[in-house]
């Protein structure tokens, strides 16, 4: 097998048109990492954020109006009312009335006022019902309307409840902050986040608020000072910090947009690779110098998606290091994100890249036909990209990038979902419809059926 | 050694290999020749494992090609010379296949050299006339320092220095003591050359024969008189035809025996010949019936 992997890796890189392709490859996805041409305004540290407990940025801006409270107790309330007001939708010019889905307002514990501190909180939201969250990451969610709410500290134990009538509670759950000083902040707050629309082809998004009317508060245990009742108005969030249009600024992923022109070289490389040698009726010499073919195919398959992952490594390493850099020099706020998720980025692409050649090859077994496989090639991987980044519906593009091989592009994802803040999570904004290693695994399948009928076809057919 | 058993094989309602069987021997110059679509080329793939026979087997040196671990050092071949890619060095093309055997540069260069290509080995292949071409694919077949060696039309695209060229690199293959199988459809190319012939027509072998044999055949023991008075000479030789005004034709008697019989009968004569037919009258005859059906079917 050496000796066929030596031949083939020899063919490849004394034919200069795929030597020069690679480097194309590469150079695109440089290029676009390199001149992002996108512009911000987060200049000399103009948008440091919080951190929060477990190392994640935060946003953490809410009206407040509470105590301190001295060792364990508890604090009771009627929100009466919720209401709020909207930014202008995609067709409209004035604000509307109306409560963002994760609008909140309620009762929290928090360790200082200091933005990002451990905190727990027990709310009511626009239209997710009751929630006990902490930490910004964590949420869960109660059961049923309810209008009263309570939030009692036992040590570092924060329990919530909720209640309809202020007589009967049902408990929401109990959470742990651990090392929670005996001094904490405590009260009632109101906070109301990005609110993001998107239609069909548009999107908007903008700053909303909430005014909550905060009735019968009750206070157990040791007190700085009695909780009034009060009507609060908020615009903020308590959460973790999401990219895109409600969130801010963009991902790593930004940095390797050049990654689908140089999919279409690797695409055409790997299949030109096979198809030239059968129009030229060369392929017959490879047999016969090496008459097991399934051989053959797993030489060019190793050499042309070796050299195209080699390829890749470099250019996403070269475009997610510098491309960071020049984006942020540019004034656009990147998500920092673990040394963990960049390597996976970084290497998910180089592996992107590799399979989509093999993949190319399989092709060009299967179909001896340059313009045919390239053709094939590119519209199976390539297209289903293109068109979810473009023109198509939501629901149309996550399909695509559910089932074709493009799908892989989920590999490339940094940015972070989470189910409790409200962001456009679609693709554009570098959000992929599966997992990352899921998205990956579909164009893995789908070069696993390629390679299985080529390697079939391969050995069947007379040359 | 090459041996080929029974091979058929059809290609939709054509058959193209109906029965073919021979033998290649080692230290000779095998020829196989025969018209278009014959089966030559089929064959020759069917040999090399390219193309799958429905009947038949076919051994190099004793084993199945597909079965060899080093297949360029047992058996090379050329099959068509045009198959390059054209922007890759002629170098570099004998490179691939020398690293496909685990060989090294130095046979490459070695074969270049042997081939007269040297001089061009940096260029692209491309750019290459179909003499130099053969001269490529002469240089890959012999890449291995095969036991074995089959060339189809190898010279085709040859200007003459190049013919008497592969003329003598064919004789000198064989005389090392390898099996040399050339195809060719004009048995003019041979002449001179095939130490034997497999003359095929239709798929299978017509006559599988020594040249000296097919040559003694075709000559069919005739002896060419030229005299002044050829009807004297008819009467001293009642067995012979005119063959024109002053030429006729014996067979059946040498030539000595005829001049011992015109010296009898005091017939003058300027020329006493044995009739040597050409390698192209003999291959004429055996495959007039190949050429009729060809005829009928295009």
């Amino acid at each position: 097998m050496m000796r066929q992997l030596r031949a083939e890796w020899t063919k490849f890189r004394t034919v200069r048109g795929w030597v020069t392709g690679m480097a194309l490859a590469g150079g695109f996805i440089i290029a676009f990492g390199l001149f992002p041409g996108m512009q911000g305004t987060c200049t000399d540290n103009k948008c440091k954020l919080p951190t929060g407990p477990q190392g994640h940025l935060v946003t953490d801006r809410f009206e407040f109006a509470g105590q301190t409270l001295d060792g364990d107790g508890s604090l009771t309330v009627n929100v009466t009312s919720m209401t709020g007001e909207l930014p202008p939708g995609p067709n409209a010019e004035q604000p509307r009335q109306g409560l963002t889905p994760w609008a909140k307002a309620g009762l929290i514990i928090k360790d200082g006022t200091k933005a990002g501190s451990p905190y727990a909180a027990i709310m009511l939201t626009g239209s997710h019902g009751v929630r006990l969250q902490h930490n910004y990451l964590y949420d869960q969610a109660g059961a049923g309307a309810a209008s009263w709410l309570r939030l009692t500290r036992a040590g570092d134990a924060i329990t919530g409840e909720q209640s309809a009538d202020g007589t009967h509670w049902t408990k929401v759950g109990t959470v742990v902050l651990k090392g929670l000083p005996t001094k904490v902040q405590a009260g009632l707050f109101a906070t109301s986040p990005q609110h993001s629309e998107a239609s069909a082809l548009l999107s908007s998004s903008g700053p909303s608020s909430v005014t909550a009317t905060f009735r019968q508060v009750s206070q157990q245990g040791s007190w700085s000072g009695q909780l009034e009742e009060t009507e609060l108005t908020g615009s903020g969030d308590i959460g973790p910090l999401v990219s895109g249009s409600s969130g801010l600024g963009v991902s790593v992923t930004q940095a390797l947009a050049g990654t689908f022109l140089g999919l279409v070289f690797a695409i055409v490389i790997g299949t030109t690779y096979v198809t030239s040698e059968y129009r030229r009726g060369l392929m017959r010499t490879t047999f016969s110098a090496t008459p097991r073919r399934g051989r053959v195919l797993a030489a060019k398959a190793i050499v042309a998606g070796g050299a195209t992952f080699v390829t890749g490594l470099v250019a996403a390493t070269v475009a997610v290091v510098f491309g960071q850099k020049m984006l942020r020099d540019n004034g656009v706020f990147v998500h920092p994100v673990t040394t963990a998720t960049e390597v996976r980025v970084i290497v998910g692409t180089a592996a992107l890249l590799a399979l989509c050649t093999v993949f190319g090859v399989a092709i060009g077994v299967l179909l001896r036909r340059s313009a045919l496989a390239v053709t094939i090639g590119v519209t199976g991987i390539v297209l289903p990209y293109i068109l979810a980044m473009s023109v198509l519906p939501d629901g149309a593009g996550r399909w695509l990038l559910s089932i074709s091989p493009a799908a892989a592009f989920a590999i490339q994802q940094s940015a972070v979902e989470y189910a409790h803040v409200a962001n456009n999570y679609i693709p554009t904004e570098g959000f992929f419809p599966l997992s990352p290693w899921l998205g990956f695994a579909v164009l893995a399948a789908w070069t696993a059926v390629a390679v299985g009928l080529a390697a079939v076809v391969i050995s069947r057919r007379d040359a | 050694m090459i041996e080929v058993n029974g091979l058929r094989k059809r290609f939709g309602p054509q058959l193209a290999l109906d029965g073919m069987t021979f033998k290649v021997e080692p230290g000779k110059v095998t020829g196989f020749v025969g018209p278009n679509g014959a089966g030559k080329s089929t064959t020759m793939r069917v040999v090399l494992g390219l193309d799958a026979a429905d009947e038949g087997t076919t051994l190099v040196d004793g084993q199945r090609y597909r079965q060899l671990r080093q297949p360029l050092c047992v058996l090379g071949s050329l099959l068509d010379a045009s198959a390059l890619q054209p922007s890759r060095t002629a170098r570099d093309h004998l490179l691939w296949m020398a690293h496909s055997q685990g060989l090294t540069g130095k046979r490459v260069d070695a074969v270049l050299g042997q081939t007269g290509l040297t001089g061009v080995a940096k260029r692209r292949a491309g750019g290459f006339s179909l003499g130099m071409r053969q001269r490529l694919g002469i240089a890959s077949a012999l890449l291995g320092d095969p036991r074995a060696v089959m060339l189809d039309e190898p010279f085709n695209g040859m200007d003459p220095e190049g013919i008497v060229w592969v003329r003598g690199l064919l004789r000198s293959l064989a005389a090392d003591g390898r099996a040399v199988l050339v195809s060719s459809h004009l048995m003019s190319e041979l002449e001179d050359v095939a130490d034997h012939v497999i003359i095929v027509g239709r798929g299978k072998v017509i006559a599988d024969t020594s040249v000296k044999d097919l040559l003694t055949s075709a000559s069919g023991g005739r002896v060419n008189v030229r005299s002044q008075d050829v009807a004297a000479a008819l009467a001293a030789l009642p067995e012979g035809e005119p063959t024109g005004p002053s030429t006729l034709t014996v067979t059946g008697m040498t030539a000595e025996a005829v001049v011992a019989r015109l010296n009898g009968h005091g017939v003058p004569f300027s020329e006493v010949s044995a009739h040597r037919a050409s390698l192209e009258d003999a291959y004429m005859d055996l495959t007039r019936e190949a050429v009729e059906y060809r005829g009928v079917s295009s």
